[in-house]
């Protein structure tokens, strides 16, 4: 296996962003580029996840790769994925050997249209979708059924708010964040009983960019590479009825194929837009939540830029990694109604 | 003659009540999604300027080439880019094609019509316009056009302000390449 | 001069998609314009709702259209306060998880009560059927408490 590492990352959330997706992803690219002193002709590969529904248009991707001097010709792939997905193919074009180098990047401007409803068109398209079902209240159905269980409680959700709120002050690309006690958040209004308005995605513009590198050139152009020890991702059946919405198996085997817990987990950036989906999460990766940091981004409840938000995770999980905040990070994405579709990966710092 | 494919999966089987029904086949499933899209910086340069019958590119700080319409980064930098560039309404056909069938939709297009590629004076790329005012069969590589706008109470935020490019019975360019690592703003 | 202000253009995606269905959803979109409801049975005997043409576990073909109640239990539920365009009801429902009597899995659709206060898991319920049906998911205007009038 060669040694990939994660050597830099840039991103941003913003509510609402004025420019145009290639406006607002190029200034990151630029960024990651600079900090790494790798140019266009220094990039042996670029792969890049977003969504035509996000734009409205086909091939809407097509728009962004100005920012990554296509010309003259690129070698060049896309993922109709989050960013991370993206990565993952980036990662295995390093590791066989075609690519030293990889521009990662992510990007959804979700705020054009109506991205409750462009999510119902992923649902099955004869027997769910024509009932146009919005992605906050399939989500209430997976947390009822938590809920009934005991697997949560309201004050479990309300906790998980709250923490990811108050880290998220220290977060500039955070959209939501602040000091709220548990009662205050229990005193809210229901949005979609049994969710509330903070136990759901903080919908955020934006994009994140990554740069991967492998062995000697990662060491060059970072000082401390957040080494991918290991990736993989998996996906759930999409027939509902069949589906245990209180387990995600797709997280389970993914975790279980990187070897989350063969050792201490510093730092876990998880993907989780809900709250429940967190408590979720951390027993489907056999994370010990005592010792571990969840998500001191702030995490989906104070900044999800749909499409970015997993590499996003993997970027906020690599930087604790390159600032020494962490020795060993897991990072999670996610994509699909109740995590159907989850990507796990443990970075490790020398 | 070959014989029918054998269906991959074997028959299925109805309960009581569907036996004697006709079948379902289709199902109308409509789909519809509402966007308020924001054009850009670069872009609502571009469409702002057009509303006044002018013509906005952007030069590379790189090359130098010149492209149109501007995106806010050129393609051969990667870079962000704000030197935007006026360009006259001139140009020549690159390329072009002769249409003979309609489009659903698009009953103001007259058949036959002529798309072709456009490059205006001083830019490097082209883009899609319908050429007009010539007989298709005389529309040839190199010749001259010019834009032909719609009157000024019609002029709106939009490339559509061009109605179509219109030969200006100038000597054709002569091309000798499609290559655009040229020298920036020159034909070539 | 120059005009600074956000230029925004209005974009609609339309399609008109008719979509085939195939034998085995279109014996679950028949069953609905008959005014029943179908799933298939897997190998240990159990029915699947709404059906497929593969077992999502073992990937074998599924070939047995079994008809199961249009009554049934309340598996999960989520409120819809605020409904959207193109969702059932302009005025507030539940989203539900629904296993009819005779399923193993739960299918989606929409409870129509008065207030969260009137959904409970566990709750019975049955379809309330359009008087006109098409073979489509919406033939099942929604479901209702089992004793409602």
């Amino acid at each position: 296996m060669t040694d990939i590492a994660i050597v830099a990352y840039a991103a941003r959330q913003q509510a609402e962003v004025e420019e145009n997706e290639l406006e607002m992803i190029a200034p990151l690219i630029e960024q990651v580029r600079s900090e790494t002193g790798l140019g266009p002709d220094d990039i042996d590969f670029t792969c890049s996840g977003s969504s035509d529904f996000l734009a409205g248009a086909a091939f809407s991707f097509v728009l962004t790769l100005d920012a990554t001097r296509p010309v003259p010709p690129i070698v060049e792939s896309h993922v109709e994925m989050d960013g991370a997905w993206a990565l993952y193919e980036a990662w295995v074009k390093l590791q066989i050997g075609e690519a030293k180098t990889a521009l990662v990047y992510g990007y959804g401007k979700s705020s054009p249209g109506s991205l409750r409803d462009v999510l119902a068109t992923q649902l099955d398209p004869y027997t769910v979708a024509p009932l146009w079902p919005d992605a906050f209240g399939i989500a209430g159905l997976q947390a009822r059924l938590m809920l009934d269980a005991g697997d949560v409680t309201e004050r479990d959700l309300a906790e998980v708010a709250a923490r990811s709120l108050a880290d998220a002050a220290d977060n500039p690309n955070a959209v939501r964040a602040g000091a709220h006690s548990i009662d205050e958040l229990l005193a809210e209004p229901y949005l979609h009983d049994p969710l509330r308005a903070h136990d759901c995605p903080a919908r955020a513009d934006g994009g994140a960019a990554v740069i991967l590198a492998a062995d000697d050139v990662a060491r060059r152009v970072c000082e401390r590479p957040a080494w991918i020890r290991a990736i993989d991702h998996r996906m759930d059946v999409h027939h509902f009825g069949v589906r245990d919405p209180r387990r995600a198996r797709s997280a389970e085997l993914a975790a279980q194929a990187v070897g989350v817990t063969s050792d201490k987990v510093d730092v876990a950036e998880l993907d989780a837009p809900f709250s429940h989906q967190e408590p979720l999460l951390v027993r489907a990766l056999g994370l010990d939540a005592a010792n571990t940091r969840i998500n001191p981004s702030g995490g989906s409840l104070t900044g999800h830029v749909m499409m970015a938000a997993g590499l996003v995770r993997l970027g906020e999980a690599a930087t604790r990694v390159h600032r020494g905040d962490a020795d060993r990070a897991v990072a999670h994405a996610t994509s699909g109604p109740w995590l159907q579709q989850n990507l796990v990966a443990v970075l490790e710092g020398d | 003659m070959t014989a029918p494919l054998d269906p991959v999966a074997p028959p299925i089987t109805l309960p009581p009540s569907l036996r004697d029904v006709e079948p379902v086949q289709r199902v109308r499933t409509p789909f519809r999604l509402d966007y308020e899209v924001s054009a850009g910086r670069s872009m609502a340069a571009y469409l702002r300027a057009m509303k006044e019958k002018r013509i906005l590119g952007e030069r590379c700080p790189v090359t130098g080439q010149v492209f149109v319409p501007p995106r806010g980064v050129t393609p051969t930098s990667g870079l962000v880019t704000t030197e935007l560039v006026e360009l006259p309404d001139r140009g020549y056909v690159e390329s072009f094609c002769v249409t003979r069938v309609p489009i659903p939709g698009r009953d103001d297009l007259q058949l036959p019509y002529v798309s072709a590629w456009i490059v205006l004076d001083g830019a490097s790329v082209g883009f899609l316009g319908l050429v007009a005012d010539i007989p298709p069969e005389e529309v040839r590589l190199g010749l001259r056009v010019q834009a032909v706008w719609r009157p000024d109470d019609e002029l709106g935020e939009t490339a559509d302000n061009i109605k179509y490019w219109a030969p200006t019975g100038e000597p054709d360019v002569e091309i000798t390449s499609y290559e655009y690592v040229g020298q920036p703003g020159e034909a070539p | 001069m120059a005009d600074d202000t956000v230029l925004r253009g209005h974009v609609t995606l339309e399609y008109p998609f008719t979509r085939s269905t195939g034998p085995v959803v279109g014996a679950f979109l028949t069953g609905l314009r008959e005014g029943v409801i179908v799933g298939i049975r897997r190998a240990d005997g159990s029915v699947l709702v709404p059906p497929c043409e593969y077992d999502p576990e073992t990937a074998e073909p599924l070939t047995e259209i079994v008809e199961v109640a249009d009554t049934g239990v309340v598996t999960s539920w989520c409120w819809n306060g605020a409904p959207r365009e193109r969702q059932p009801f302009t005025s507030p429902y539940a989203w539900a998880l629904i296993t009819l009597d005779g399923a193993a899995t739960p299918m989606l659709h929409a409870v129509r009560v008065d207030s969260p206060a009137a959904m409970q898991t566990g709750m019975r319920v049955r379809a309330k059927w359009r008087a006109e049906r098409e073979g489509h998911i919406s033939d099942i205007e929604c479901f209702v408490p089992e004793d409602a009038s």
